[in-house]
């Protein structure tokens, strides 16, 4: 932590290099802080919008000047990171402090990673717009951690009955939704593999956030979505056989 | 629209599809262009399809586009 009781985001600054025209450079010298030991990149500074190359450069420099850019985007980051679990609130069980605590580890986490990788920043939108991304996805991440905390529904509740609901269907016409649906349940749990079926189980039937599902799976966000995406198709597909559906169109990847 | 027709919509898939990866790797420059005029969807098909099918990457698509529109 530093003095002013904010996180030190600090690394070690490389060597100024001899492009100063092309590249923002930084002086030589040491910093603490917990990437310590971190070669911060040089950024091309060309192209860049007057505000980016601002931020770029603020971050490139060293002692108080480059305080000052850590400590405003880190303000900003916490201040997004807030809006964001308040906008997200009523679809997490995450509630109260614990919410205001996850907004403030995803601004941590954000900072320190956009310190890291502040070369793989190319100007292709405006700086605050790809600093911004990161806490953001910091916040998906962390509210699908916190949601095995107190998890509204177990996984593998398999929760049938709800399905009209998740799939919108008006409730006064479940009956005549019966038999698609048994149909629906028939090839989820008939044709689609294990792996598929728990994971469609739990994302489609039971409402589990597919964040939260990846983390307790230990897989990557893509590739749940990969699973659901390839069972819908095959579900799509038997019911479609079946003659509940027109033929496949536009599904072929 | 009809319960087939909803159940249908949600089985759909979109041969654009990116994924996760792809779509979040430029979601930061989709955003800035949407916020300026431009035609994010056209310049990113695949990123534009996976946003209409992934729940959770709309969800980021959305925050982000709100974080940067409040500024």
């Amino acid at each position: 932590m530093t003095a002013n009781g904010l996180p030190s985001f600090s690394c070690v600054r490389g060597s100024a290099g001899a492009d100063r025209a092309h590249f923002v450079t930084a002086a030589p010298g040491a910093a603490g802080g917990s990437l310590s030991g971190v070669e911060c990149a040089r950024l091309p500074a060309a192209d860049l919008d007057e505000e980016s190359a601002a931020w770029v450069r603020r971050l490139g420099t060293q002692g108080g000047a480059r305080q000052a850019a850590e400590r405003e985007l880190y303000a900003r980051l916490v201040r997004i990171a807030l809006a964001e679990v308040r906008r997200r609130a009523p679809a997490t069980p995450v509630t109260g402090p614990e919410l205001d605590d996850v907004a403030h580890q995803a601004a941590g986490d954000a900072m320190l990673a956009i310190l890291a990788k502040l070369d793989g920043f190319r100007g292709e939108s405006r700086f605050t717009t790809w600093a911004y991304r990161f806490v953001i996805l910091e916040v998906s991440s962390k509210l699908g951690r916190h949601y095995w905390r107190s998890p509204p529904v177990p996984l593998d509740a398999a929760q049938w009955e709800r399905l009209p609901d998740r799939l919108g269907i008006d409730p006064a016409r479940y009956a005549e939704s019966a038999a698609l649906l048994a149909e629906v349940r028939r090839v989820v749990e008939g044709e689609l593999t294990p792996h598929q079926r728990r994971v469609f189980i739990a994302i489609v039937v039971d409402a589990i956030p597919l964040d939260a599902l990846a983390v307790r799976l230990g897989l990557r966000r893509n590739a749940v979505y990969k699973v659901i995406f390839d069972a819908r198709r095959k579900i799509r597909r038997a019911l479609a056989a079946n003659g509940y559906l027109d033929e496949p169109g536009l599904e072929q990847r | 629209m009809s319960d087939l027709e909803r159940l249908e919509r949600f089985l759909r898939t979109d041969p654009r599809d990116a994924g996760c990866d792809e779509a979040m790797a430029v979601l930061h420059i989709y955003v800035d262009l949407m916020l300026a005029g431009g035609d994010a969807a056209a310049r990113y098909p695949g990123a534009a399809a996976h946003l209409l099918a992934c729940g959770p990457c709309a969800e980021d698509f959305t925050g982000l586009l709100a974080a940067v529109a409040g500024e």
